[in-house]
Parts: structure tokens; sequence; C-alpha cells
């Protein structure tokens, strides 16, 4: 789904040069739930930014659902992203004078799909999240798990190859986060390739593989354990 | 897409109400104060006889002495009026389709009602064809026929006015009017009618209202009309009675010719006629006769000065000034937008697309300013009307200003944010994840 080789991506200044990643490269198979941790300045949100199509990459090579995606224009990047990844943000970034329906509807206008299409797939989505008798909804009347299963109901509408969550319960109570999580568990269960990134490592053990980053560089991999055992130790 | 953009456009107006008004008010104002100024400028320079101003010709001859030219500045310029005997002639011999010959003047209307006082009312004397050659309209009766210009007949067609004052504003055919002491017949009573520049007799203003009444031109000499009119002369004549007067070198009638045929043919009536007159020891200048049709005689008298344009350069200089300030709101309201940018070129929106948005944005601020601006036109047409009391029908905003305004606001508005929305459209698809 994902490969990733040697992809070095530095940020210039008037005065430095701050090289995010290092000759990075990994790789994430489809239908694979991937945790990405690491400390700050690791380079994991640029890494997510590059896997999601949204900064390019000084050098390297990216494949992204076996096309390579390396040298793509503006343009093309922004319709394969539309097309291939769902996003997830922590801060939920949905549009606060649009109700549900219309929030899970940007990304939709973007793939000029038929209107009677387009409802559909809302309906599902928000069906799917639990909330589909509040699509006259705005933001506001929400709580903040309500609002991050509103943007993951607008990541799936698009029926997306893979979901990129960055920090999708940092903004939310244990109770919400747990919540959020059982719903990427549910998604990831029926075939959807998910790759979070997090600081949180008790979320990263329910991931079916973490990928450790330090300085931009992959330091490690480690695979989950059964859920069943993360719950037992989560609860503990 | 359209349609989906023009709704965001709206949600994002209500988002910024102040910003907004701002805009709207800066493009109203602009509009305003540039429509304004064009709807008269498009009155005064309009043409007032669309379908059939290339067959009315106006009608000059060189009747001026040899010493000097009617006009020191433009020899090459015929006097504008006809002395009243070659007016006589020409409409005498009949030659073009309908020919009216034409001056001011004015008579003292007896009313029957013995209560009320006698009034001065202006006339236009004219030949019966002259209804029938400008497209009067009537609403009762007719004008007079060439019979009746033959014979002297006193006739008279009112305006739906002078009708409304001296008959109630009943169907008045037939029915008797005393002016100076003689007795009138009503042939007819004209609907409103305010051709605008008043084309056919821009000698004595082009923007003046439509005389009270017409009566014919035949009668000139059995009633010893006067004009109210302009006249020129260039001989010392002696002049001690009305017949003098009629067969003096003074020019104080207007005449105009419709014609089916090519000008040509008509100039060389004109030489003809006047190579006829110069065996009798008159036109001592070269042969310099002419025929203008509506919008040359518009153009010749100078009827739209150059300080409209002048001023019509201003203001729209100050739709620009207008359009500069809407750039710089435009700028702060979208710079405020930078997030929701950013996350919709997250979720797939190209750059093109933002684009569009925007300029849609800036198209719908500019169509709510354009409307806004309509009305301030209507305000400052109304201002002008009230000002220079100037007839009503100068200052109307009709279909074609309106539409005018609305696409100027619209285009203008979209050059404007075409900078804005560029620098928005740069805005990278990133922000919003390196905000966490």
């Amino acid at each position: 789904m994902l490969q990733m080789t040697d992809i070095q991506k530095i940020y210039r200044t008037e005065l430095v040069e701050t090289h995010a990643l290092r000759d990075m490269s990994l790789a994430v198979t489809e239908g694979e739930f991937v945790a990405v941790t690491g400390p700050s300045g690791s380079g994991k949100t640029t890494f997510l930014n590059i896997a999601g199509l949204l900064e390019s990459f000084e050098h390297g090579t990216f494949m992204l659902d076996g096309k390579d995606v390396s040298h793509l224009s503006d343009d093309d990047r922004s319709i394969y992203r539309n097309e291939k990844i769902g996003f997830i943000f922590q801060s939920f970034n949905l549009i606060p004078d649009l109700n549900l329906f219309e929030n899970v509807d940007v990304p939709l206008r973007y793939r000029r799909l038929p209107a009677s299409d387009r409802k559909q797939r809302i309906h599902n989505a928000l069906e799917t999240v639990g909330l589909a008798s509040r699509m006259n909804h705005l933001p506001a009347q929400l709580s903040g798990g309500q609002q991050q299963r509103v943007a993951i109901a607008r990541a799936l509408a698009g029926e997306p190859r893979m979901l990129l969550a960055d920090e999708p319960t940092g903004n939310l109570d244990s109770t919400m986060a747990g919540q959020v999580m059982e719903l990427l568990e549910d998604i990831h269960a029926s075939g959807t390739t998910i790759v979070m990134v997090t600081h949180d490592p008790i979320l990263a053990e329910r991931a079916d593989r973490n990928i450790h980053l330090i300085d931009g560089q992959v330091s490690g991999h480690s695979v989950a354990c059964a859920r069943e055992e993360i719950l037992q130790a989560a609860q503990a | 897409m359209f349609t989906y953009n023009v709704k965001l456009a709206i949600k994002s107006m209500r988002r910024n109400p102040m910003m907004t008004t701002l805009m709207v008010a800066a493009i109203a104002v602009g509009i305003g104060i540039s429509m304004t100024t064009l709807s008269v400028y498009y009155m005064m320079n309009g043409n007032p006889i669309p379908e059939k101003s290339d067959k009315l010709f106006a009608v000059t001859l060189d009747s001026w002495g040899a010493i000097r030219p009617f006009d020191d500045d433009r020899p090459e310029r015929a006097p504008h009026q006809l002395p009243y005997q070659d007016a006589e002639r020409l409409a005498g011999l009949a030659v073009g389709k309908r020919q009216a010959a034409m001056f001011e003047s004015s008579l003292i209307i007896e009313p029957a009602n013995d209560e009320e006082m006698p009034f001065e009312a202006t006339a236009r004397v004219t030949t019966g064809d002259f209804f029938a050659m400008f497209n009067v309209p009537f609403i009762y009766g007719d004008g007079w026929d060439r019979s009746a210009d033959a014979a002297a007949e006193p006739m008279v067609v009112l305006t739906r006015q002078l009708n409304e004052r001296l008959f109630g504003g009943e169907d008045s055919v037939g029915k008797w009017v005393t002016m100076n002491s003689t007795r009138f017949q009503v042939a007819g009573v004209i609907d409103t009618w305010e051709p605008t520049p008043r084309f056919y007799d821009p000698i004595n203003g082009g923007f003046q209202e439509v005389n009270e009444m017409f009566i014919p031109f035949s009668l000139t000499r059995v009633l010893e009309l006067d004009s109210i009119g302009s006249d020129w002369g260039w001989k010392a004549e002696e002049i001690t009675s009305f017949d003098q007067w009629l067969n003096s070198e003074a020019s104080w009638i207007q005449y105009f010719v419709e014609l089916d045929a090519d000008r040509d043919e008509y100039l060389a009536h004109l030489d003809a006629y006047v190579g006829e007159q110069k065996k009798l020891g008159r036109f001592e200048r070269p042969m310099n006769n002419n025929v203008y049709d509506v919008m040359e005689w518009m153009e010749y008298h100078e009827v739209v000065a150059n300080d409209s344009r002048v001023l019509l350069g201003l203001s729209f200089l100050f739709l620009v000034v207008c359009l500069l300030s809407t750039i710089t709101l435009l700028l702060t309201k979208f710079i405020g937008k930078k997030s929701e940018t950013s996350l919709r070129r997250a979720l797939g929106a190209s750059r093109t697309i933002i684009f569009r948005q925007q300029i849609v944005e800036v198209a719908v601020i500019g169509f709510a300013g354009g409307l806004t601006g309509l009305l301030l036109t209507s305000f400052g047409l109304q201002g002008i009307q009230y000002l220079y009391e100037s007839p009503p029908g100068l200052v109307r905003l009709d279909w074609v200003i309106m539409s005018t305004a609305i696409a100027i606001a619209i285009i203008c508005s979209m050059v404007a944010g075409l900078y804005p929305a560029w620098r928005v459209c740069q805005v990278p698809p990133a922000t919003q994840l390196k905000a966490q």
C-alpha cells in the first residue's frame, strides 16, 4: 500500500536548514493498522504530510497504492489525495458554519460525484459513526468525541484506500478517546489501511505494528500483542 | 460546483458581516457615483430616434454674405437655420418623403371659462409632416394634413398636459381654442413625448421640454407669428413690416427632411435650388449646402459637452479607488480564511478549485455591491433631477444602465479579487497538520 524509500525532507530558512526526514524508508502493507510514534521533532508530522501527499520531498521514492507519486504535480497530488486518502486530525477541523452533512460532503464535492451518490455516501458514513440522525446539526452543537466521529465520517465517505490519523484522540477525554479508538479498530477490521501518529504508547499498542521515529529516521519496529492483552493492561 | 461556490460565498459573507458590509459599501458607492454619471452621459449621448435616425436630415444652406463666413472659427460651416423664404419654398417643392420647417413661438390662450385668466403657452410652428416624421405618439386624433398647411387652416395639436389644463384631459378633437384672438380647432392630442436629446431642435436647447402645442407653419404669415428662438443675420436690411422680415436674409427657421433615397440626390436638389437663387443675386458664397442625419446633427451642436466626458472619466477613477479599498479588505478577509483553505486543500481541493471559489465569492460581493449601487444611482439621478430641474425623461434608470451597473460591479470585483484569490490559493495544504 505505502512504500517509502530513502525519503529526505529538509526545511530551509534564511538562517538554518532542518533535516526533518533523513533517508527514511518504511512500508505499510494493505490492511495494516500501523502506529507511528516518536518524541517531538522526530519527524512524525512530516512523515504524515508526505504520506498524505500534502508535502513534497527532496529525495527518495514514494509508491502509493502501486503508483509512484514522487513527482506528481500539485493538482495531481490533490486529485490522488482526494481519491486515495482520508485524513483524521487531532483538532477535528470541521468547518463551523457547515452542518454535519455539509462537512462530510466537502471532499466528495471535489470528486464531482453525482448528488445522489454523494448523499448516499454521506448517509452511510454518518450511519457508521452513529450520527446519521444529527446530520443537520452544526459542529458546535456536538461534543468533542462526536465531532471527531464526524471527522472520521468525512474521511470514510470518500471510501479511501488508506486513513491517516494524526493524534486522533489527543483532544479527547479517556472515555471519548476509547470510543474513537474502537471506531478506528472497526474500520480497520473492515479492511481499511490505517496509519496513526500518536504519542500515547497505550494507543500505539492497539495497532498491528509500531514504527518508532527518532531524528527523522525509523529507529525500530514492534509487532503488537493480542488486543485482549492490551485492553487488560489498560484496565489494570 | 458554481452553485456550491455561491452557497459557500454567502456563508462566508455572513461569517463576517462587518467586513462584508464595508466591501459591499465600497463597491456600491463607486458604482453609485459612476453609474449616475454614466446614466446622464448615456441619456445625453443616446440615439433619440434609433428607428429612423439615418433617414432624418437637418438641412443647411450657406445663405451668408460674401465678406465673412457664418462661423469664423469653422468657416466650412453654413448657418444652421434657414431664412424663412427658403424654408417656405423648399417645403412647397416637397422633394423628399416628408419635410418639416419649424420655429418656436408663443401664443396667448384665452380660456373658454371666463373665470380663468388668459395665459401664455409655447408653440412649435411647423408643417403637418412633423408628427409622422418624428414618430410623435397621439392619444386623440392626429396631426393636420398638407391641405391644411396649404390653406393655412388654424389647427392645433395639444400636448397631454395642455389638454389636461384646457379640457380636463378628455378627447378634445374638433373643439376650439382661442389664441391671439384666433379660433383654432384641435386636430389631436399627443401622448407624453420627451425625445432625449430634443434632436429636432438642439439649437434652442437639446434638453428643453417639448413645446406645449403645435400649429401650422403657414399661419406664420397670416398671424404674423414671432419667433422666441434664436435668429441670426448678416445683412443690414430695412425691415418695417412683417412681410419684409419674412423676405429678409435673417436665418431663423429649422428645416428637417425625411429621405428614403440617397442623401446625394437631395443635395443635388438643394444645389439646383441655390443655383436658381444665385441667379437672383442671393447666396453670395460658394455653394455649401449640407444635410446631417440625427446623430451628426447632435455632434454638430455638441449636445454632449466635453466636460461631461471628463466628469465621466473622473467618476470611473473614483470607482477604481473604491475597488482598491475592496482589494485591501479582501486581502484581510482571505488571510482570515487561511485555515479553512488549508483544510480544503488537504481534503482534495486543487489550487484552481480554491481560486475559483474565491473568485465566485468576490463576484457575489460585487453583485451585492452592484445592487446597492443601483439604489444609490437611483437616489443620485433623483438628486440631479431635483437640482437641475431637468425634464423627467432625462434621468431615468433603464434596463441597459441597470444591467451595465451589475456587470461592471461583478467584473470589477472579480478583477479586484484576482490578487487576493491568488494569494489565498498559495496556502499549503499541510498547514492544518503542522498546527497540531
